[in-house]
């Protein structure tokens, strides 16, 4: 028996393969459910069974791929809004920011979790065997067993402003090649943990490796914002609040201690 | 769907029927975001997830129903339907699913 054509979703795989960005509107609840509308940024292919319906749609479709964002719809018969006629689910797939996170430790799984909700396609990667496993990270998009600075050996090139590299091993012997490797790279945010004595013993080992003072200036280390954090969970907080203050540009303190725009 | 490309693809290719359960709506707080989704393959075999675990097991009965009857549906579990099914969110939230089936 010949496989069922899918001609959407051909479409749909090939522009995955390619990072390509796209939209994808489907009718999941009101008439013509499971219709689809693909929206490119030149164009759109496929009907949700109206024309005016249509245009709407894919002008909406296309924000909420700028925006990065999914979600659901409605509108009226003709693409009215503040209609429910139909629902629709509008899905982005906009490029999704990295995170690295090198070292399969108690903080890893918190600091996971904590990025999959901003939205991070997230990496973790440990040499051991027995601590990088799906098992621990189910949220993780990828677990990798391997060294880190062979992991940036393959995905370095990859890595972006919006990008970030977290190191929670605390041992040199991980720390200094994975650092030094990120270092090549183009990422935003390149963040180290350990304590104060931890991370005056690593820039010894970082310098003996040739670090220079740009790339001093680089590094977050002790990672994350002071804001008293103990728990995994807290320090996952104090981790990513860095990460984005870095991508804004701002300089963390309290709103209330701040003026203007909160949003700015 | 990106992360189950590969296996859409090989199911596809060997001739197998799939559906997809996608979450379109969270109320609440949920483990996965809009768009995550999961496929069911027509003997039971799944890739993705649309939650941390809590209600994979409730999907695949839903997705294989959906493949039998052909039908496209909306499902939602939560924490505060727990009457209404025998599964829900740990976390407290609420999602919705959209499960249709791989035909498009």
């Amino acid at each position: 028996m010949a496989a069922q054509e899918t001609p959407v979703f051909d479409e749909v795989a090939r522009l995955l393969r390619d990072e390509s960005p796209f939209a994808l509107a489907t009718i999941v609840e009101g008439p013509g459910s499971g219709a689809k509308l693909l929206v490119r940024p030149d164009g759109a292919t496929g009907t949700l069974g109206e024309d005016d319906l249509d245009r709407v749609v894919e002008r909406d479709a296309l924000g909420e791929l700028a925006a990065g964002r999914s979600g659901l719809r409605h509108y009226g018969e003709h693409g009215e809004a503040r209609e429910d006629h139909v629902r629709v689910f509008i899905e982005s797939f906009a490029q999704p920011p990295q995170m690295l996170v090198f070292g399969a430790v108690d903080f890893t799984s918190a600091l996971v979790r904590v990025a999959k909700v901003l939205g991070y396609r997230v990496t973790v990667c440990d040499a051991r065997e027995v601590f990088a496993t799906r098992q621990r990270f189910p949220l993780a998009d990828e677990v990798v067993v391997d060294w880190p600075d062979r992991l940036l050996e393959r995905v370095g090139a990859d890595l972006g402003p919006r990008d970030a590299v977290c190191v929670l091993t605390h041992d040199n012997k991980f720390d200094v090649p994975a650092i030094m490797a990120a270092l090549e790279t183009a990422v935003g945010y390149l963040g180290v943990m350990g304590s104060r004595r931890t991370h005056e013993s690593r820039l010894e080992r970082l310098r003996e490796a040739g670090i220079d003072a740009a790339g001093e200036a680089r590094l977050r280390s002790p990672l994350g914002l002071d804001i008293g954090a103990r728990t995994p969970e807290e320090t996952a907080i104090s981790i990513v609040s860095e990460v984005i203050a870095l991508r804004t540009g701002h300089t963390p303190r309290a709103l209330r201690d701040a003026s203007g725009p909160i949003h700015g | 769907m990106r992360e189950i490309l590969g296996d859409l693809e090989r199911w596809r290719a060997q001739g197998r029927r799939i559906a997809l359960a996608r979450v379109i709506d969270l109320e609440g707080s949920g483990p996965r975001l809009p768009g995550a989704t999961m496929a069911v393959a027509e003997d039971g075999e799944v890739a993705g997830s649309v939650s941390g675990g809590c209600v994979e097991g409730a999907v695949v009965t839903e997705a294989l129903e959906v493949l039998e009857q052909g039908d496209r549906r909306l499902v939602s579990f939560g924490y505060s339907d727990d009457e209404a099914f025998a599964v829900g969110l740990t976390c407290g939230g609420t999602i919705h699913l959209f499960i249709e089936p791989l035909d498009w």
